[in-house]
Order: C-alpha cells, then sequence, then structure tokens
C-alpha cells in the first residue's frame, strides 16, 4: 500500500475518534441531567409501586414478610417510603425496554451514546485497515479497542437490564480514557514487532479487554451499591431516632437521584454477576497470555512485572468472590474490594505500561 | 433479588441439615455457624491440646483466613513488580545496588530481589494451599456422599418461601381428590426428571409432594477449581526440578552442539544431569532479517526474524528446520527459542612473519536497534605479548557532531569495524572465568585510541591494516559471496538461542484449563431445589410450586413460574383428557 493511502486513512480514522468522543461528552451531560432530574421522578414511586407490583407479585410479598418481621421501624413512614423505593426501582432495573420509565434525558443519553459508538467503531476499524492488523497491538490501540468494548458491552447489557443510571459513569470514562490516550498515546501505524505477531496477540488482549469492561461496569455498581447502603443506613437511623414523623431526615441522606436507584442488595449481587463473568474472562487472559510467553520468550510465567498485575488483578477478584461468601464480608466491605480489584486495573493499564520496566514493552510510546 | 436473604429465611424452612447440603467452612454465608457455646452461663469446658488444635485448624480452613491469605497474596506480590527482581532482571538488580548503594543492601536482607522466592512469599501461599487443601478434602468427602443422597424432605410450609406460587385445581365431579392430586404429582415428577432434576416422592395422608434438586455440578465444579489449583501447584513446584534452560550463540556456517560445552550458560533443575543431554547438533545455515526501509514510518525497525538451522540427531538424517519469535522449534524434547541476533565480524590477525596466528568471527554484541555492537578479540599465543582489542561495529557507520561514530540503519550499507588494542597480560592463564564478551584491560597497555595518541583502527570489510608496535597485520575479511551488491553479506551474523526443557508446562496448562472449567460450572450452574405438593381442600387440589437457591441463582423465580407454567398445561391436558 502507497504510504499516502495509509495516512489519510489514519487520520480519517483520528478524526472518526474525535468525533466519537464529542459525542460520548454531549451523552455524558445528557445522562448527568438525567441524574439530577430523577430524584424529582422517585416522588413519583408510587406510581411506578403499583405498577411494579403487577408486574412481580411474589417479589412484594416476600419483601412485605421479611419487612414486617425484620425490624420494629417498619410502620413508619419514611422507612415504608424507602421499601417502596426500593421495590419500584428493583423491579425497574429489571423491566423489559419497552416497560421501561420514559426518562426523557436518559434516551437523549443512551441514543448519543449509540451514534458515538458507531463512530467509535468506525475509528476503530478504519484503524484497523490502515495498519492491516487487529487495532489492539499499542496503547492507543488498547485504549481505542478498550473503551469500544465497554461502551458495547454497556449497551448489550441495557437490553437486559435498566443501567442507564450508570451512562454518565461509562460515558465519563470513555471521554477520558480515549480522549486522554488519542492526546497522549496515538502513535502514527508502524509495523508489528515480531513478538506481537500471533495469534494470541488477537485473543489476549481481546479478552483481556472484554474482561476490563465488565469490571468497569461491576466497580461502577458497587460504588453506588456503597452510597445506597450508607443511605438507607441513614433512612433507617433517621427513622428510628425521630419516631414516626413521616419524612423527617430524607433530606440529608445523600444524593437525592440514588432515591430512583436499586437498593444496595439489587445493585450488589448484579455487580457479583458481571465480576465473575469478568473473572471468568480474567483467567481466561492469564492462561492465554501464559500460553503465548512460552512461545514467545520461553517460559509460560516469570513474574514479569505485568504478569504480577495480572496475577494480583485475579487474586484480588477472588478475594472478591470469597469475600461475598463469607460471613461479615457481605456487602460493604466486598464492595470495596471490586473497586479496590478496578483501580488495579486501571493502574495496571495505565502506570504499569507507562513507568515500569518489563518484556512487556509495546506501548508503542518511546 | 439477592437470593441470599431466602436462603436465611428458608433455612428454618427446610428441615434440619441432610447429606445434600453442600459442606461450607463454618464461617460461609450459608455455613452453619458451630462456634462458641450460645450461652455465656455455660462455662464452655477447657481446651485441651487436642481440641486447641482442633480450634486452629478450623480457623486455618476458614473462609476468614482463605480471603486475608488471599488479600495477603495480592499484596505481597506487588513489590516484586517495584523492584527488581534477580530472576526476571538480574542487570536491573546489579543497577539498583549500584545507584542505591545503601538502601539495597536493606533491601536485600528484607528479599525484596527475590520476591518470589522469599520466605515471607512462600509462607503465604504455603499457608494458603495447606488452608486450601484442609478445606477441600472435607467438602471432598461430603459431595461424594451428597451426590447419591435423596432430595430432602419437602418443607411443611411452603409458602414461606419467596418464590413461591400456587394454584386450585377443581376436581372434575365422579372424579376421585387422591387420584388428581396423584396424577398432578406424578406428571411434576416426570417433568423435573426430565428437566435434570433428582427427585423423590414425600407422600403422606392427604398431602402429596415431589422434592427436587439439581445443579450437584455446581459443588462439583468448585472442587474441581480447588484441587486444578493445587495441581498447578505441584506441577510447578515438581516440573521445576525436571527443567532446565541454557543459552548459547551460533555464527552462520557453525554448528551448536546440545553439551555442557557450548552453553554459555545452563540452568539446571535439581534432577537434571547435565552430562546426559541429548547431543544434537545445530547447525546456521543463514540467518534472516527485514528491516523496514529508509524513510519510511518504523524505520530501520527489524521483523521477520528467521535462522534456518540444520538438524542433526544422533544415528538420524539430517533434517532442516527454522526458529523464528514466536515459533520456537521443538527437538528431542527440548525447545529452541530465538532470542537475539547480532552481527559476528571475521577478523584475521597476522605476526610480523605474515602467518596467520588468529582467524574467527567475533559475535558483537548489538547495544542500540541500529545495531551498533561490541566486541572483544583476545589473542592469547603468537605473538610477543598477549593482545587484546575491544573493537565497535557498525552495518552503517555515520558520525555523530561530537565526532564520535555511530551506525545509522542496521542494515550493511556502510560497515565499518574500529578497535583499540592492549597489550599484557589478558588474565586467563590463571584458570579464572572470563566472560568471551568483555575485557578487563588493568594491568594493560593502551596501544591505540583514547589518549595514547595513535589513532584506533578502522577497517571495511576487505581491509587490513598495522598492528601498533610491528605486532603484524589485522584484517577485517568480507565474507560476500562472488557477485553479492554492494556489502551485502560482507559481515557473517550470529543468532542468540535458548535451549529449554520443561516438562512442567503441558502439565500445570492442563491443570489450568481443569480449573478454568471448574470455575465456570462453580459460577454458572445454579443449584436448586424445586418442590411440588398437592393438598384436598374441598372439592378442590391446591397445587403448590416453590424453588430454594442454594447459592448465588438470580434466575430462581423465572425458573419456578417456569415449572409452575409447565406443569399446569400438562395438568390441564391431562384432565381435560380424562374427561
Ligand atoms: C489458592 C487460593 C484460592 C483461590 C484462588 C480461590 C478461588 C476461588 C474462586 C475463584 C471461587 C469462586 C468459584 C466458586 O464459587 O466455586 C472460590 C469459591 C470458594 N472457595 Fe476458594 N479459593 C482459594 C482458596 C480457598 C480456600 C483455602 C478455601 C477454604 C477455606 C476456599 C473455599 C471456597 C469456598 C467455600 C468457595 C465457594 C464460595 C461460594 O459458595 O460462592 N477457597 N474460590
Amino acid at each position: 500500500m502507497p504510504e499516502t493511502d495509509i495516512l489519510t486513512l489514519d487520520s480519517v480514522s483520528v478524526l472518526l475518534v474525535w468525533t466519537a468522543i464529542a459525542i460520548y461528552a454531549l451523552a455524558f451531560i445528557a445522562y448527568a441531567v438525567d441524574l439530577a432530574t430523577r430524584s424529582a421522578l422517585a416522588v413519583d414511586a408510587r406510581g411506578v409501586r403499583a405498577d411494579a407490583a403487577r408486574v412481580r407479585v411474589r417479589e412484594t410479598v416476600g419483601a412485605a414478610v421479611g419487612a414486617a418481621g425484620a425490624n420494629s421501624v417498619a410502620s413508619d413512614g419514611s422507612v415504608d417510603e424507602l421499601h417502596a423505593e426500593e421495590r419500584a426501582a428493583d423491579a425497574a432495573l429489571n423491566a423489559p425496554p419497552s416497560r421501561r420509565p420514559r426518562l426523557i434525558w436518559a434516551r437523549i443519553g443512551t441514543a448519543l451514546t449509540v451514534l458515538a459508538f458507531l463512530f467509535h467503531v468506525a475509528g476503530d476499524v478504519t484503524r484497523g485497515i490502515a495498519s492491516g492488523r487487529v487495532p489492539w497491538s499499542n496503547m492507543y490501540e488498547f485504549s481505542l479497542t478498550g473503551t469500544m468494548l465497554i461502551v458495547g458491552v454497556y449497551l448489550v447489557v441495557l437490553f437486559r437490564y435498566d443501567l442507564r443510571f450508570l451512562g454518565s459513569f461509562i460515558t465519563g470514562l470513555v471521554v477520558l480514557l480515549l480522549g486522554g490516550a488519542t492526546m497522549a498515546f496515538y502513535v502514527e501505524v508502524t509495523p508489528l514487532a515480531d513478538p506481537l505477531k500471533s495469534i494470541w496477540l488477537v485473543v489476549h488482549v481481546f479478552v483481556a479487554s472484554l474482561a476490563t469492561a465488565l469490571f468497569a461496569l461491576a466497580f461502577a455498581l458497587s460504588v453506588i451499591q456503597l452510597m445506597q447502603a450508607r443511605r438507607e443506613a441513614r433512612v433507617v437511623a433517621a427513622a428510628s431516632a425521630s419516631g414516626a414523623k413521616q419524612g423527617a431526615g430524607l433530606t440529608k441522606t445523600g444524593p437525592r437521584f440514588l432515591r430512583a436507584l436499586p437498593s444496595a442488595d439489587a445493585l450488589e449481587s448484579l455487580a457479583y454477576r458481571f465480576a465473575i463473568l469478568g473473572f471468568i474472562f480474567w483467567t481466561f487472559t492469564l492462561i492465554a497470555g501464559s500460553i503465548w510467553a512460552n512461545d514467545a520468550w520461553g517460559r509460560y510465567w516469570g513474574f514479569d512485572t505485568k504478569e504480577v498485575w495480572t496475577f494480583v488483578i485475579w487474586v484480588l477478584y477472588a478475594g472478591y468472590i470469597h469475600a461475598r461468601a463469607t460471613r461479615g464480608w457481605r456487602g460493604t466491605r466486598s464492595a470495596w474490594l471490586s473497586i479496590i480489584g478496578f483501580s488495579a486495573v486501571m493502574f495496571n493499564f495505565t502506570i504499569v505500561n507507562l513507568f515500569f520496566k518489563g518484556l512487556h514493552v509495546y506501548s508503542g510510546l518511546s | 433479588m439477592s437470593h441470599s436473604r431466602s436462603d436465611a429465611d428458608a433455612r428454618g424452612a427446610s428441615e434440619a441439615d441432610d447429606g445434600s447440603e453442600p459442606l461450607r467452612p463454618s464461617d460461609h454465608v450459608d455455613g452453619v455457624a458451630v462456634d462458641a457455646p450460645a450461652s455465656d452461663d455455660i462455662i464452655s469446658p477447657k481446651l485441651g491440646l487436642v481440641g486447641w488444635l482442633r480450634w486452629g485448624w478450623r480457623q486455618l480452613t476458614s473462609m476468614r483466613t482463605a480471603l486475608v491469605l488471599l488479600l495477603l497474596l495480592a499484596i505481597a506480590a506487588v513489590p516484586g513488580s517495584i523492584v527488581p527482581q534477580r530472576s526476571a532482571d538480574p542487570n536491573g538488580v546489579t543497577q539498583y545496588f549500584a545507584s542505591n548503594p545503601d538502601l539495597a543492601p536493606v533491601l536485600d536482607k528484607l528479599q525484596l530481589f527475590d520476591v518470589y522466592s522469599s520466605a515471607w512469599f512462600s509462607a503465604i501461599y504455603i499457608l494458603l494451599f495447606i488452608s486450601l487443601i484442609g478445606c477441600v478434602i472435607p467438602r471432598t468427602q461430603h459431595h461424594w456422599k451428597a451426590l447419591r443422597a435423596r432430595p430432602p424432605r419437602t418443607p411443611a410450609r411452603l409458602a414461606r418461601l419467596d418464590d413461591h406460587t400456587e394454584s386450585l385445581v377443581e376436581i372434575v365431579p365422579g372424579q376421585d381428590a387422591a387420584a388428581t392430586a396423584d396424577l398432578a404429582i406424578g406428571l411434576a415428577e416426570t417433568q423435573l426428571k426430565r428437566a435434570g432434576y433428582r427427585v423423590e416422592r414425600y407422600d403422606s395422608r392427604g398431602v402429596l409432594s415431589v422434592s427436587a434438586e439439581r445443579g450437584y455440578i455446581r459443588e462439583t465444579g468448585n472442587l474441581v477449581f480447588h484441587t486444578a489449583l493445587i495441581g498447578v501447584l505441584l506441577a510447578v513446584a515438581v516440573g521445576g526440578g525436571f527443567t532446565y534452560t541454557g543459552q548459547g550463540v551460533i555464527i552462520e556456517g557453525r554448528t551448536f552442539v546440545n553439551t555442557m560445552l557450548d552453553y554459555t550458560s545452563f540452568n539446571p533443575g535439581r534432577f537434571v544431569d547435565p552430562e546426559q543431554l541429548t547431543p544434537y547438533g545445530l547447525t546456521l545455515d543463514k540467518f534472516s532479517i527485514n528491516y523496514q526501509p529508509a524513510g519510511t514510518k518504523g524505520e530501520g525497525q527489524a521483523g521477520d526474524f528467521v535462522a534456518h538451522l540444520t538438524t542433526q540427531l544422533s544415528g538420524e538424517p539430517a533434517q532442516t528446520g527454522e526458529v523464528r519469535v514466536n515459533h520456537p522449534l521443538d527437538i528431542a524434547g527440548d525447545r529452541v527459542y530465538l532470542m537475539g541476533n547480532g552481527y559476528a565480524p571475521t577478523i584475521t590477525i597476522r605476526n610480523a612473519a605474515g602467518d596467520v596466528i588468529y582467524d574467527e568471527s567475533v559475535p558483537f554484541l548489538p547495544q542500540d536497534k541500529n545495531m551498533t555492537s561490541v566486541g572483544v578479540i583476545k589473542v592469547a599465543d603468537g605473538l610477543p605479548e598477549q593482545l587484546g582489542l575491544v573493537g565497535f561495529f557498525y552495518p552503517t557507520q555515520a558520525q555523530l557532531e561530537s565526532g564520535a561514530f555511530t551506525s545509522r540503519y542496521p542494515a550493511l550499507i556502510n560497515p565499518v569495524v574500529t578497535l583499540n588494542v592492549y597489550s599484557g597480560d589478558l588474565g586467563i592463564n590463571d584458570g579464572t572465568p572470563r566472560s568471551v564478551y568483555t575485557l578487563d584491560p588493568t594491568g594493560m597497555t593502551q596501544l591505540t585510541g583514547g589518549t595514547t595518541g595513535v589513532d584506533s583502527i578502522q577497517l571495511a570489510p576487505g581491509e587490513t591494516a598495522d598492528l601498533p608496535d610491528g605486532y603484524g597485520t589485522i584484517t577485517f575479511d568480507n565474507e560476500s559471496p562472488a557477485g553479492a551488491k554492494g556489502y551485502d553479506g560482507s559481515v557473517k551474523r550470529f543468532v542468540s538461542l535458548s535451549v529449554h526443557r520443561d516438562v512442567a508446562a503441558p502439565w500445570v496448562l492442563a491443570f489450568a484449563v481443569i480449573a478454568l472449567l471448574g470455575l465456570m460450572a462453580a459460577l454458572f450452574v445454579p443449584r436448586r431445589r424445586m418442590w411440588v405438593k398437592a393438598t384436598r381442600d374441598g372439592s378442590t387440589v391446591r397445587i403448590e410450586y416453590a424453588g430454594l437457591a442454594r447459592g448465588e441463582d438470580p434466575t430462581l423465580g423465572a425458573a419456578v413460574e417456569q415449572v409452575a407454567q409447565r406443569h399446569g398445561d400438562a395438568l390441564e391436558a391431562a384432565l381435560r383428557a380424562q374427561r
């Protein structure tokens, strides 16, 4: 291919990527407005509640039994309201797309995210064509494809769960990572170094990115879970402190949009589901990486810096899974492990790639 | 949503622990607490030695200990990515000592340059694996029994379960209520069995029920996963003893033989006898490489390395083979890897009388991506004094502004070798091992270059120069085949190879894959109980459906609804047929 062709195609790719970033930024704004307006919506929860009750009778019954037996303040208005909100939000989380509440700003956010995603895919594909190989062979390209998978997984999951309340997190993260990568890590297309000419590049890196996307979702859910758990505790505490005063203390329980979000319990079990999927992919990444290392470097494991961090992350998530199964660790403590796990993933991708010395020197930066 | 809560509720509902319940450490969220006596006024009996041991063992094999050890393992692994490790980066360690002379010995005391073989790291993972074994063995025994146990008795009050629905069936006039109930439960039994449940009928007067359980493979997967981890560790530990790695260098046209003589370094495992290696030969016929042409992006970037070899096993015809990056050569159970390459200028030295006293291709070690290389020539015999020559080789020589030479491109465009000559004692006669790649000039006299006032020797392929002090002449031989263009092929190449035998690798891989499969079963197969109960209620039969999750089971609700739906449809059809 003549060189000028490569140049133009690659710059088209960059243009597409910047367009995607700009649209993601708009989506972020729309999703943020959505969260801001949700607290108003929570007041209407009663209407939705009636709806939800019809959809899932057994949930209401089960929860009511639990609530009646669980605490003596069950008769209190604000706690009742809390449970009502929770039930409505939990039901909404599982509602199929056609039955979801009409959140106009969330819809705008999702539509913009889809649009940005299309530009993003186009940018990724043109980069791949320009380089004549899979577009995940240096830092810039990892970021490009990795963020694309984050959005892709998010959009796919939206079909099953109404996770639009994570929209501002996802688009915000992607704007930061992709914008940062395009500014700081961009390199022109260069031929692959020999060790990267391997089918394992395709498999290992792709699966690692997929795992990262799932860990990102789990992370976001765990963060909200923590906020929600704090709020729930405060509502209950405030209610028992102020007696039966209807609605008392509700104003000082944290961000208002939380009132429209699922319960900490529901958030936790959803975070767990994404984390275990991510964990499976991460385990596979570890195995595939070892096979590759055995071909390229003559040993399947050598505690190279990148290997160390992949291992650390794997152990952290194994710890998270254990924590969820350990009495006294389920809930807030295990959520912290999910957060630490994803922080390690991000650390591994940025700081370790850039500043730690090792055999994995494929950032493409010098 | 989370069915852990319903588990807690249902523990009361389901009767006392039965054999089919997975055994968990006592601090598992689903576990049955067996800790201290609940009441304070009962003075707990004094623990004897056995009691203490049992208590300690239970602590070690608890979920909490496993969790803490896992987190410790993660934390303990981190320093090894910050401080250079002897195993992965020995040069880094040397440098670290040089640049932090005060700190390095302290870190060394703490074994921070050998984190992964350090006492503290080993302690953590050994404890973890003892805990793991102590956890897995009783669970395996228990699960073995559970696999043959019958599903537990149907709880008396199914309505207390979260996932519960019921329906009423009108008895067709003239039909017997008992027969209808029996028909319904019989149908449920068949359906559940077909859906992969293990079923058991529990009928009493007036109340018929079927109890069903599925997903035993969840616990099987969990045990397989944890056991396979032990397998990985054992394979690594045992296999390491039978593993060896060695490094060698082959110059084009030369042969490497798999014996101790030809290795530049060799690391055998404990059970390897270095004298018993299979003595195969590897001849480097040609080393080919591609460089990105000048003026393109990635100019000078090297790629497509191929070492074309002729392999010779004793008693077998010679064969050709290739070693490429990512594609090692398999021979006699060993794998041969391409680790590096460089130029090996051929140097001929004649004494004052014109007799050849030295004629060798000398591997020069590349220093940068344009293959500026350094090498050492040691002439021990044949001259009045021993000579040592320290040389630079530039495949495409260019001059920096400072006047120093450099190489501008890695291929042979304008190859030049420059040499400084030292005379005196090379220090190789007293038996001290000396690297062939370095020269220790202490005690030697520098004859050219530096402050001597004599120019360094500078040669292009085919050129000859005089050695200083009338020692003789030195020639940089041109190795180009006749008719070659320019300097193509004028300098031989060498490759550095790494030979590995790793008997553990296939085992480690096998255990890792088994672990992955077990993990998938452990995480995604739902384990659940399902009950269908028929109770006579006047002129109707009340049919209840209920499910109970054992562990994480987000789809239980849907499953109960589905069972109810299918069973209702089938029962309706069956009753209609009776009419
Ligand atoms: C080498 C260290 C270990 C690693 C990497 C590890 C990893 C894991 C993983 C990934 C899971 C989730 C899969 C599943 O649910 O079956 C798990 C579950 C489990 N592990 Fe481990 N484990 C380790 C050691 C231990 C030890 C020492 C114990 C015993 C105390 C233990 C007991 C359990 C139990 C009971 C579960 C089931 C949790 C549940 O019910 O969800 N593990 N482990």
